[in-house]
C-alpha cells in the first residue's frame, strides 16, 4: 500500500481546482480468491475531459452529481451565500422538523473518537483513505455549524476548530455527500449515538432543497419523472400493463401456470407495489410474485394509479417534499381503490420509505397499513400455502441483507426462515443480518454510473460486499460447475449485483449469479416446471 | 477565601444543575421527528430481540399488540451505563482509556454525595455518627474519592497521549479538546494533591460541615481551594460542551435510535405532526414551490410544473 499524505479538514477548502486525493487500485482493500488476482481487476477510466472541463472534479478521481463550474467570483459567491441559508434552515424547525432533533444531537455530541470509522465500508475499502472516513463530512459540516448558525466566534473556533468556508469546500461538499451509502452502519457503533449517515442526507437535502443541486439519476429522471409519468422508469400505465402482459404470458409459457395479474381491482385485501424496474429488467421477480400469491389463494391486485404501480421514492436519499409527494401519492392509490393493506415488493428503500418514514407524514386515513412482502411470504411458506421441493434448490445460496429492509427496519427473519426451508444449502455470509454490510448501490448508488463513478461504485463502494460473498462461497467459488446464487431481495441490490458481477466477469468465470426470493420459492414449487431460475441470463 | 470556595462550590454546582436541565430541556423541547430507527431496537418482543427483529416481521402486524419489553431495554442500557458497553464491543483500544476516566467520575460523584450525607448526619443527626457507620461511611467517601480521581486523571490522561500521538484522531482533535482533558487532569490533580497535603487539622468532613453551615472560621490550605475552585469551575463548565452526552445520550438511544412508535396507533402523535404539516418552510429551490409562504401540506401535495429546476 503506498504511503500518501492524510486529507486534512483544512483540504476541504483548498483553491487549486485538483482532487483531494487519486486512489489507486493498490491503495484498496485486498480481495480474497479468485480476486486476488491482480489481472481480474479492472483499472480506473479517467473523467472524460468534457466533464472535467464543465464540471466540478475536485474531490477525488470521480464525480457523482456534475455541478456545472461557475462563471465568476460573483457566481461562487452567490452559490456560497445559498450553502449558507441553506444550512441555516437545516437547524429551523418549521423547514427541518423532519430531522432536526436527530441532526443537532449529532451536530453537538460527537466525541471524534473515531469508533465509527471501522464500521464503514467505504473507508476499510478505500484502503483506510481519510476522505471516506465517516466522520470527515460531519467534522466540516460540525465546524460550519458551530461557526455559522451558533455563531460561535473564537470560542468555538478553539472548541471545535475553525474552518475556511468558500466555493472549492462547497461544490467539494456537494460531491462528498454522494461518497456515503447512508446505511448508518457507523451510527451503530457510536458509543454517544452521533449518526454520520444522517449528516450526508441532511446535506443532500440542504443542496437539492435550497440549491436545487442533485444527482440527475435521483431528481430529474428519479422522482421528477415519476410524479410526471408515473415510474421513474419512463413507463405510464399503458405501458406497463403491456409489459405485465407480456411478462404473465412468458410466465405462463415457462412454468406451465396460468397467469393473469390483476388491475385495480377495488376491495382487493392486498395493493402489491413492485418497484418498477423490476418490471423492466427482472419480469421473472413480478412474474414470481403473481405466481406465488395466485397459488396461496391471496386476493392482490396492482394499481395503475401515478406512481401507484412504481414503489420507488428517492426523495428518501436527499429531498423531503420529493419524497413526501411520492408517499402520499402511493397512499393516495391504496386508499382510492381500498385495499385492506399495501405489501411492497422486493424493493429496500421503498420498503423503508413508505413503512417508516412516511409513518409520521401519512396521517388519518392516508396512514393505511403497509406490510414487507417478506412477512407475507413467510406465511405462505411456513404454512405451506404453496407445495414446495427443496431440493430444486440445490445450490449454494447465500443472503444479502438490504440495509432499509433489515438494519433500518428490523426485518431480519422472515427471508431466512424461508431460505432455511427451501434451500439446502443456505449458508450466511459474515457478518449478516443487522450487522451486514451494504451491496455499495445503496442511496442510489445502483442507478449512477455517470463519467467513471462505475469504476467508485465497484472498487470502493461495493468491495466489501465482494469480499463477504466470495468468502460465503470459498468452497466452490473456482468450480464452474456449481451455480451459486446471491439472494437479493432488493432492486437497487440487484441492480449493483448484476452490474458488479459483469465488471469482475463472475458469472462467466466462477458461475456466481444472483436474483430475488420470489424466484427461488417458485423454483421449489412443484406445481411449476422445473427450472424456473435462468442461470444462463446472467 | 474560605468564603469564596464555599460560594464557588456552591455555585459551580448550581450551574452545572441549570445548564444540563437547560439542555436537556431543548433537546426535549425539539419537534417530534420523521422516525430513524436503527435495529436492533432491544424493546422489542423477547423473540425478535435477539437477532433485532422489528413488529414489520409479523404478518398484519398492526392488528397484534405491540409489547414493550422493559427488560430486555434494561439489558442493554444498565451495561452500556455501568460499563459503557457499546465502546467495549467496537472500541477496546479506547476502552481502557475511557472506561476508567468514566469510572473515575461516577466514583467521585458518587464519594461527593456520600460526603454530603455523612455532614448533614452529623449536623442533623450527630446521634448516629461517632461510632462503626461513620467509620464506614467516611472509609467509602475517602476511598471512592481517592480511587475515583486518580482513575479519572489516569484516564484523561490516556485519553489526551491517544489524541495528541493517535494520526487517526489528528483531524479531529481542536485546541478545545486537550484543554478539556487538561481541566480534568489539573482540576483533580490538585484535589488529589490537596488531600495528600491538608496537614493533620484539616478534616475533609470538617470542611464539608462548615460549608454547609457557611463557618468561614475554617481555614482551607491552599491547594486544596485551588483543587476545590477549579473543579468547581469545570462542574459548571462540561454541561456547555459536548461533553455534555450524558444528556444528549438519552435522546440520542430513546427519541432516535430506538423510537419505533407507529403514528398510526397514537393519535396524540398524530396531532403533533397534523401541526408540523402547517409549517411553512422557506427552501428555495424551484422544485419546492414554497416561497416561505405554503405550508408542508401545499408543498406535499403539489407536484410542480416542468422539471422544478433552475436552467
Amino acid at each position: 500500500m503506498s504511503k500518501k499524505p492524510r486529507v486534512k479538514i483544512s483540504d476541504i477548502s483548498r483553491e487549486d481546482g485538483q482532487p483531494l486525493i487519486e486512489l489507486r487500485n493498490e491503495d484498496l482493500m485486498p480481495l480474497p480468491a479468485p480476486l486476488d488476482d491482480p489481472a481480474r481487476e479492472r483499472e480506473w477510466s479517467e473523467i472524460p475531459e468534457k466533464a472535467r472541463q464543465a464540471y466540478e472534479c475536485n474531490l477525488d478521481n470521480t464525480v457523482a452529481v456534475n455541478i456545472p463550474k461557475p462563471k465568476s467570483k460573483e457566481e461562487e459567491e452567490e452559490l456560497v451565500k445559498k450553502f449558507l441559508a441553506g444550512l441555516e434552515k437545516l437547524f429551523i424547525k418549521e423547514d427541518n422538523w423532519t430531522f432536526l432533533q436527530p441532526l443537532v444531537l449529532t451536530m453537538e455530541h460527537c466525541a471524534g473518537c473515531q469508533t465509527c470509522s471501522d464500521a464503514c465500508h467505504l473507508y476499510e475499502a478505500s484502503g483506510h483513505n481519510e476522505l471516506y472516513r465517516p466522520t470527515y463530512r460531519t467534522e466540516i459540516m460540525r465546524r460550519l455549524y458551530f461557526k455559522y448558525v451558533r455563531h460561535g466566534g473564537l470560542l468555538a473556533a478553539f472548541q471545535h476548530g475553525d474552518i475556511k468556508l468558500n466555493w472549492a469546500l462547497v461544490a467539494r461538499l456537494i460531491e462528498l455527500s454522494y461518497r456515503c451509502n447512508l446505511c448508518r452502519r457507523c451510527a451503530q457503533t457510536c458509543p454517544v449515538g452521533a449518526d454520520n449517515g444522517l449528516v450526508a442526507h441532511e446535506l443532500r437535502k440542504l443542496f437539492s432543497q435550497e440549491m436545487g443541486i442533485a444527482a440527475k439519476e435521483l431528481h430529474d429522471n428519479g422522482s421528477v419523472l415519476q410524479l410526471k409519468v408515473g415510474s421513474s422508469t419512463g413507463m405510464n400505465a399503458l405501458v406497463v400493463k403491456d409489459n405485465i402482459e407480456f411478462i404473465d404470458e412468458d410466465m405462463e409459457e415457462k412454468t406451465g401456470v396460468k397467469v393473469e395479474t390483476p388491475w385495480d381491482v377495488e376491495g382487493a385485501d392486498v395493493l402489491l407495489i413492485h418497484n418498477a424496474g423490476e418490471i423492466m429488467a427482472w419480469p421473472e421477480n413480478p412474474g414470481a410474485f403473481a405466481i406465488i400469491l395466485d397459488a396461496a389463494g391471496i386476493s392482490w391486485t396492482l394499481s395503475s394509479e401515478l406512481a401507484g404501480y412504481d414503489s420507488i421514492n428517492y426523495g428518501l436519499w436527499y429531498d423531503d417534499a420529493q419524497f413526501a409527494r411520492v408517499a402520499l401519492k402511493h397512499a393516495a392509490a391504496a386508499r382510492k381503490l381500498g385495499v385492506k393493506k399495501i405489501v411492497l415488493g422486493e424493493c429496500g428503500h421503498a420498503h423503508k420509505a413508505l413503512s417508516v418514514i412516511a409513518d409520521r407524514v401519512l396521517l388519518g386515513e392516508a396512514n393505511i397499513p403497509r406490510e414487507s412482502s417478506m412477512a407475507l411470504l413467510h406465511d405462505i411458506v411456513m404454512n405451506d400455502r404453496v407445495k414446495l421441493d427443496p431440493s430444486r434448490n440445490d445450490f449454494p445460496v447465500t443472503l444479502h441483507d438490504p440495509c432499509n429492509l433489515v438494519r433500518l427496519m428490523g426485518v431480519v427473519e422472515p427471508q431466512r426462515d424461508i431460505l432455511r426451508k427451501i434451500a439446502p444449502q443456505f449458508r450466511e455470509m459474515y457478518p449478516h443480518g443487522v450487522d451486514n454490510y451494504c451491496c455499495g448501490g445503496g442511496s442510489g448508488f445502483a442507478i449512477m454510473s455517470g463519467n467513471n463513478f462505475e469504476d467508485w461504485r465497484f472498487h470502493v463502494a461495493g468491495r466489501k460486499k465482494l469480499e463477504q460473498i466470495l468468502n460465503a462461497f470459498s468452497d466452490c467459488a473456482e468450480d464452474t460447475s456449481i451455480n451459486k446464487y446471491i439472494c437479493a431481495p432488493c432492486s437497487n441490490c440487484k441492480g449493483q449485483f448484476r452490474d458488479m458481477i459483469n465488471y469482475y466477469d463472475l458469472w462467466n468465470k466462477n458461475h456466481i449469479g444472483y436474483g430475488g426470493l420470489v424466484e427461488l420459492i417458485v423454483n421449489a414449487m412443484v406445481d411449476v416446471k422445473p427450472g424456473f431460475i435462468d442461470w444462463e441470463w446472467h | 477565601m474560605t468564603l469564596i470556595v464555599y460560594v464557588l462550590v456552591l455555585l459551580g454546582i448550581l450551574s452545572f444543575l441549570i445548564a444540563s436541565i437547560a439542555r436537556a430541556v431543548r433537546y426535549a423541547r425539539q419537534s417530534l421527528h420523521l422516525r430513524w430507527e436503527l435495529y436492533p431496537v432491544p424493546h422489542e418482543a423477547p423473540e425478535r430481540v435477539e437477532h433485532g427483529g422489528s413488529y414489520y416481521e409479523e404478518v398484519n402486524w398492526w392488528t397484534k399488540p405491540l409489547k414493550f419489553n422493559w427488560v430486555s431495554e434494561m439489558k442493554v442500557m444498565l451495561p452500556e451505563i455501568a460499563f459503557l458497553k457499546g465502546l467495549w464491543e467496537f472500541n477496546r483500544p479506547l476502552w481502557w482509556r475511557s472506561y476508567p476516566f468514566h469510572l473515575g467520575l461516577y466514583l467521585v460523584i458518587g464519594a461527593g454525595k456520600l460526603l454530603v450525607i455523612t455532614a448533614l448526619l452529623t449536623i442533623f443527626a450527630p446521634g448516629w455518627m461517632g461510632g462503626g457507620f461513620e467509620t464506614v461511611l467516611k472509609a467509602l467517601y475517602t476511598g471512592c474519592g481517592a480511587l475515583g480521581a486518580g482513575l479519572a486523571v489516569a484516564g484523561a490522561f490516556g485519553l489526551m497521549l491517544r489524541r495528541l500521538r493517535d494520526p487517526d484522531l489528528r483531524n479531529y482533535t481542536a485546541p478545545g479538546d486537550i484543554f478539556n482533558l487538561l481541566f480534568f487532569i489539573v482540576a483533580f490533580g490538585l484535589l488529589i494533591a490537596g488531600y495528600i497535603l491538608r496537614g493533620p487539622d484539616v478534616s475533609v468532613l470538617g470542611l464539608t460541615v462548615g460549608a454547609l453551615r457557611l463557618d468561614t472560621s475554617l481555614h482551607i490550605p491552599g491547594v486544596m481551594a485551588a483543587g476545590l475552585i477549579l473543579t468547581s469551575l469545570l462542574i459548571a463548565y462540561v454541561p456547555l460542551t459536548h461533553m455534555a452526552h450524558f444528556i444528549a445520550k438519552y435522546f440520542t438511544y430513546h427519541s432516535v435510535r430506538w423510537d419505533d412508535a407507529p403514528a398510526s396507533l397514537a393519535g396524540e402523535m398524530q396531532k403533533k405532526f397534523a401541526e408540523y404539516l402547517a409549517y411553512r418552510p422557506d427552501w428555495s429551490a424551484p422544485h419546492i414551490v414554497g416561497d416561505g409562504t405554503k405550508t408542508w401540506v401545499y408543498i406535499a401535495t403539489t407536484i410542480p410544473d416542468g422539471e422544478g429546476r433552475k436552467k
